[in-house]
């Protein structure tokens, strides 16, 4: 699902910018997202996630680059014809109108036949479970039922790419967490992409099969969620998907990084000599050792243990190594050793643990 | 207060609550007094004057005797031809001038909507500038630009199109009309359509509407509040036009407003004027309560 030039690609930006004004808000992207997967638009506010989704939907149209729905070219084209329909962040259900005409909407204004229309609708409301609630107005359903009835209005026209603005962002944690595996399932029952903007990193490491993130306008990394957490393309992504730690450092060779207080650790990259870095270390990457102990594969730091928190499931600790506090993070097994504030101990990491990012 | 009405309200039993919103009640009561006393002193009792008077007889001398009651001036209502025809033009223009309103108005107001907030306050601003002048003068203002040897006719006669007979016609009226009461229109409509969450037009584009369809399943029914209400703020005054019709329109196009004055001034008919004007305040009442009953009570 990676590779993408297999496949055919469903939606294609080629340097595609758009400028309000002065505001750059989507700075000359390339993107290709394939036919029946699940793309996630990721990063923090005002990176231009909605604008992008809105020049694919034709809301908004590039300032410059091309922009192609199946190999056609639709820069300009109005949203009405496009095969890609819309889930809106405020989902936009017409008030004025029940949720079965809601739903039919999209239908009606294409022309299909009344009945046909109807039956259509039905199913769709029956497909996101929402059967019998027909004749409410979208005020009188919670917002768990009004997300769902966005979903069926645009499911129900059967588009080519499904576009969703941070869809699940007004749900509490546990409708959201329902929600985001049965948006998975549904995904993948009926084969066609999703483009889904989240700012919720966690998000959108369990639902896509890959990931777009972007900071300032800027695409900074594409890629599976996998390729992502271990082996960000810089600074930014390392630091915005999960936790890390970013030890500062120059690289001495392609395999040495000397850390800011002028450790030097192992760590594969290949940039030039001299140029400053930091060492990504996940905290539940480094594991932590009574000092003195035989340190035999990997690198280590020392320190002291400034805090410790129970999580439950899990025991993390900020050390203290002086010129900077490292979160390490231990499964809470019986048999592993327990550390308390205080203790002198050495944090180790394998090798492979780390990643080499630059700002 | 505040904190004892809270400790009643939880522990409340019915006549507690009972007494307390009697107490509700007047004070509202209480804070209405003045509206009340201005709506019975400047429109209920004078038109109970009006009804008591269409039932009165006038005498020889052009006064009125109140004694005699009769039904006279409404039976007259039915078989005089004149107010037929006076009543029949003065719907007609009162329409025209709505519908004409509602067309020029609803796009002016959209665009409104779609402007930023600084704009949209100066446009506004625009919308009522007219009101700074006094309406009387505004109208006299336009006889002079219709005028036989106005602006207007000069204009056309430098076009070679000939001098212009607008003023005193049925169309003069309309456009004074049209010109007076379209901020009565604008407003309302713009208070509608501003409300209107700008994301569902763009959802009915994308759920394959064009701009037409969208217009027509969308934005109008949403700004529906605002059509009536300010089709209600034209049409009424429309009606019952006097100043209007009278500076701008002429002997053969006299409206329902001119023919009252008439009857009172002119023709000393009190009873007759009376009956006219009772007639006219309930045909106005009836519109508005057919509207709101078909827009809801979302004004
Ligand atoms: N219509 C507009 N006019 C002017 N500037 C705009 C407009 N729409 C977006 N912008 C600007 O473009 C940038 C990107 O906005 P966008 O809405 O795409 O961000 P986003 O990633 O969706 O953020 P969020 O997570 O907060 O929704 C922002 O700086 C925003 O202020
Ligand atoms: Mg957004």
């Amino acid at each position: 699902m990676s590779d993408v030039t297999t496949g055919s690609a469903a939606v294609e930006l080629r340097n595609v910018t758009k400028r309000f004004d002065e505001v750059v808000a989507v700075d000359a992207i390339d993107l290709t997202i394939a036919d029946g997967e699940f793309f996630a638009l990721l990063g923090p506010s005002g990176c231009g996630k909605t604008t992008t989704l809105r020049m694919i939907a034709g809301l908004e149209f590039p300032t410059e680059g091309s922009l192609k729905i199946f190999g056609d070219e639709v820069g300009t084209l109005p949203p009405n014809k496009r095969p890609v329909n819309t889930v809106f962040q405020n989902y936009a259900l017409f008030p004025h109108m029940n949720v079965l005409d809601n739903v039919a909407f999209g239908l009606k204004m294409q022309g299909v036949d009344k009945h046909e229309a109807r039956s259509r609708a039905q199913e769709s409301i029956g497909l996101v479970q929402l059967g019998g609630m027909e004749k409410r107005r979208p005020s009188q359903l919670s917002g768990g039922q009004q997300q769902r009835v966005a979903l069926a209005r645009a499911l129900v026209n059967e588009p080519k790419v499904l576009l969703l603005d941070e869809p699940l962002g007004a749900l509490d944690l546990k409708l959201r967490q329902e929600m985001q595996s049965e948006l998975k399932s549904l995904q993948q029952e009926l084969g066609v992409s999703f483009v889904f903007v989240t700012h919720d990193q966690e998000e959108a490491l369990t639902m896509s099969d890959r990931i777009a993130v972007m900071d300032k306008g800027e695409l900074l990394q594409v890629g599976s969620p996998e390729q992502i957490y271990e082996h960000p393309a810089n600074r930014f992504v390392a630091d915005f998907i999960g936790q890390t730690n970013l030890l500062e450092g120059t690289v001495a060779d392609h395999e040495t990084v000397v850390l800011s207080n002028g450790t030097r650790i192992a760590a594969h990259s290949d940039l030039a000599a001299g140029s400053a870095v930091a060492l990504s270390l996940r905290p539940e990457r480094a594991s932590l050792h009574s000092r003195g102990q035989d340190v035999t594969d990997g690198a280590n730091v020392d320190g002291v243990v400034a805090r410790v928190t129970y999580l439950g499931n899990a025991l993390v600790y900020i050390v203290n190594l002086d010129w900077m506090e490292i979160e390490v993070r231990d499964e809470n097994n019986p048999g592993a050793d327990r550390f308390h504030e205080g203790d002198e101990v050495s944090v180790l990491w394998s090798t492979e643990s780390v990643s080499v990012v630059t700002n | 207060m505040t904190t004892l009405d809270h400790v009643v309200g939880e522990v409340a039993t019915p006549e507690f609550e009972h007494a307390n919103e009697q107490l509700k009640r007047r004070r509202g009561f209480l804070m209405a007094l003045p509206a009340y006393a201005y709506l019975v002193v400047f429109f209920a009792l004078p038109l109970v004057f009006v009804v008591i008077y269409s039932f009165a007889t006038r005498n020889r001398f052009g006064g009125t005797d109140l004694a005699g009651w009769n039904l006279d001036s409404y039976q007259r209502l039915f078989t005089d031809d004149l107010v037929g025809t006076i009543l029949a033009r003065s719907l007609w223009l009162a329409l025209l001038t709505t519908v004409i309103c509602l067309v020029i108005a609803y796009p002016f107001a959209y665009y409104m909507s779609t402007r930023p907030e600084s704009v949209r306050n100066l446009m506004l601003v625009f919308v009522m500038i007219p009101f700074w002048t006094n309406f009387l003068v505004r109208n006299y203002a336009w006889r002079v630009i219709l005028g036989t040897d106005g602006p207007l006719s000069q204009t056309t006669e430098f076009l070679g199109l000939g001098p212009q007979k607008y003023l005193f016609t049925s169309t003069a009226i309309v456009l004074g009309m049209v010109y007076g009461f379209l901020p009565f229109m604008v407003l309302p409509l713009y208070a509608a359509i501003e409300r209107i969450d700008h994301g569902l037009l763009e959802a009915a584009r994308d759920l394959y509407g064009t701009g037409v369809q969208s217009f027509r399943h969308v934005l109008l029914p949403l700004s529906m509040p605002g059509v009536i209400a300010g089709s209600i703020l034209v049409f009424v005054p429309s009606l019952g036009a006097y100043v209007t019709p009278e500076i701008l329109g002429g002997a053969k196009t006299k409206l329902l407003g001119s023919h009252i004055v008439t009857q009172f001034l002119e023709a000393r008919n009190w009873p007759f004027g009376a009956a006219l004007s009772f007639v006219l305040m309930a045909v106005m009442l009836a519109t508005t309560i057919i509207y709101f009953r078909k827009g809801g009570r979302t004004l």
